[in-house]
């Protein structure tokens, strides 16, 4: 069993309810970080933990910490991004739905830590049922004393609120968050100014996802020294990963960073195997938006070493032969997945997320779901795969926000390791007409290793 | 014209709400009350609602058309009373959202987008819901219906049917 640091206690009856989530220890970080720490160390302490961003891009939360400007006389804000909307990924959906006190433990450090009086979750809209959890548990925390005017008898004062989304997978990249926090449309904001220096109502803020406010309470706890000690270089600690497709055991794991792939897919402690007895074709490692890989590649590096889950090992090779561990959200597919339909559905929501904002985005996946639509359903051209490819790099990089390297990067990728099997539906139109074509025969690009 | 104006109840919350971020700022509580204006206003949002939301948030009626108009879960023109809401994308479709969306359509005997003559259902296709380890899945209201068989489905529907209630994200 790997090491728990986020769902230790997840199947304790009553975890949601503050008696018995403080008769676990919850809590305790609150304690020790107001009493006996200062916001410099809290920070220092995060930083040196090595913690990553858990929502995707893995950037350092100590150091996005640190660039909150603590010299100005405005308000602060710690924004929570629970708008987890990236097909794949669903782990922060169990975390808060479980475990509502382990992120309000993490707020009030963090909050601590940055000088912020405020704090926001802005949960997606769709996660309504959980927005009645978290709201039950802050009304808890406020009658016990830990939120509110003078937490724990300390100066510190803090005051917590859930907002609902309504939507719109675009609000989970931050600065479209905070236009949607301000009552707006989910448009992104040009950067700079970062959050860090204008965020909230042009405000310093900092906006960090749910998994990764959730682990300061343990940093803080065991300190970052022996948080560091678990996971493998820069990729410490544990990850919750959302695992979904064709397993035998879907569902959310915490494993410790550095565990191997084919360990995860095929040990009864996590996936438990490919169902039906089937064998691996591909995985999406790390939610929707980032390079498919095929079975041989997912389970090896191109050099040949066994591939971990780690942010280093996955992205191995880059987007060559290497993919991402991104949000965490693991998609496995069996021999009969077709992957020019899986990635259609993907550029299906890329097109329907775009805000529309900029324009190679706007256009961008609309003509890249069109084109994979026709190759899907039996009217596509040779010229049709260049002409993706072609498109996904004149989107990638034109953009405001990440959004649309998230909708190109999925197509370069399948194309790339695939395309003998986007040229079979060019070849073929009347087999792939049956959208379970698949099924039926399935089909194994040349070169491709299915493992058993 | 019936005057449109929240229940005394609903009005206590929206004020609640708007306490809920800084004095000026009121427009944040854009989102959370229009939520609940689909749910006491028959589950969509009339221009006539807009312009009243609009009125209590002090704000202008453009900027609550250009929100209401911009996020997926609002609607925009009336809705069965059971809207049904079908997550399609990658992972629930390799665990066969597909076959739940054309049985939805051959029981309700209606394509997607479109209301049952009964006024009872609108089925509608989502995109990801974050239920993908519980696939294929479907929303009514706040409730999540995880995975799914057609055998399933149809409890589903015959529930709705005989509680003839309107669904709310807020219930």
């Amino acid at each position: 069993m790997g090491k728990k640091f986020l769902l230790e206690h997840v199947n304790v009856p009553g975890i949601e309810t503050l008696p018995v989530y403080q008769s676990k220890g919850g809590y305790a970080s609150v304690e020790k970080a107001l009493k006996t720490m200062t916001p410099d160390q809290l920070i220092e302490e995060v930083k040196f933990s090595d913690l990553r961003g858990r929502g995707g891009a893995g950037f350092p939360t100590g150091l996005k910490w640190s660039f909150m400007d603590r010299k100005s006389d405005k308000p602060r804000y710690l924004v929570v991004n629970a708008d987890e909307s990236e097909p794949g990924t669903f782990k922060d959906r169990y975390l808060m739905e479980k475990l509502p006190h382990l992120l309000i433990e993490g707020m009030i450090v963090s909050c601590f830590a940055l000088g912020a009086k405020s704090g926001y979750i802005y949960i997606r809209g769709e996660y309504m049922y959980i927005v009645r959890i978290l709201e039950k548990a802050i009304d808890e925390a406020y009658q016990a004393g830990l939120l509110g005017k003078n937490i724990l008898g300390t100066d510190f004062s803090l005051d917590l609120y859930v907002h609902p989304g309504a939507g719109a997978y675009i609000c989970g990249e931050e600065t479209a968050l905070l236009e949607s926090l301000e009552g707006k449309r989910g448009n992104p904001r040009l950067k700079p100014p970062f959050p860090a220096i204008a965020g909230l109502y042009a405000c310093p803020t900092v906006v960090n996802n749910v998994e990764s406010i959730a682990a300061v309470p343990t940093i803080i706890n065991i300190t970052a020294d022996k948080y560091n000690d678990v996971g493998i270089g820069k990729s410490s600690g544990t990850k919750l990963i959302s695992a979904s497709g064709h397993i035998n055991k879907p569902g959310i794991y915490e494993i410790e960073l550095g565990l191997p792939v084919e360990e995860f897919i095929y040990s009864d402690e996590y996936c438990g195997g490919i169902w039906k007895g089937r064998k691996l074709k591909a995985v999406v490692a790390g939610g929707s938006s980032v390079p498919i890989l095929p079975a041989n590649l997912i389970l090896k590096t191109a050099k040949g070493e066994p591939r971990l889950m780690t942010y280093e090992s996955l992205a191995d090779g880059g987007f060559v032969s290497g993919t991402m561990l991104g949000s965490g959200g693991f998609i496995v597919m069996d021999e009969t997945a077709c992957i020019v339909r899986n990635l259609w559905t993907f550029a299906r929501f890329y097109h329907h997320e775009s805000c529309g904002q900029c324009s190679p985005c706007r256009e961008g996946t609309g003509w890249m779901e069109k084109v994979l639509h026709r190759i899907e359903h039996g009217h596509g051209h040779m010229e049709d795969i260049d002409l993706l490819v072609s498109v996904a790099k004149k989107i990638e990089g034109n953009t405001i926000c990440p959004l649309g390297d998230a909708a190109a990067w999925p197509v370069a990728s399948a194309i790339r390791h695939f395309r003998e099997e986007f040229e079979y539906h060019v070849k073929y139109p009347e087999k792939v007409k049956d959208p379970k074509h698949f099924e039926k025969e399935p089909f194994v690009s040349e070169g491709m290793l299915v493992n058993g | 014209m019936e005057q449109i104006k929240f229940s005394e109840q609903t009005l206590a919350l929206v004020n609640r709400i708007i306490k809920r971020y800084p004095e000026g700022k009121q427009k944040s509580a854009l989102l959370p009350v229009l939520h609940l204006a689909q749910a006491e206003f028959n589950g969509w949002l009339s221009a006539p609602v807009m312009d009243y939301v609009a009125s209590l948030l002090s704000i202008k009626p453009v900027e609550v058309y250009e929100v209401a108009s911009f996020y997926s879960m609002y609607n925009l023109k009336p809705v069965g009373t059971c809207l049904i809401e079908v997550c399609q994308t990658g992972p629930c479709w390799l665990r066969g959202a597909d076959d739940i969306v054309e049985h939805l359509k051959n029981r309700l005997n209606i394509n997607v987008g479109e209301t049952t003559s009964d006024g009872m259902f609108t089925l509608k296709t989502v995109e990801c819901l974050g239920s993908c380890g519980t696939a294929p899945m479907l929303q009514i209201g706040a409730k999540y219906h995880e995975d799914l068989t057609n055998e399933k489905v149809d409890d589903i529907l015959e529930k709705m049917r005989s509680e003839n209630k309107r669904s709310s994200y807020m219930r």
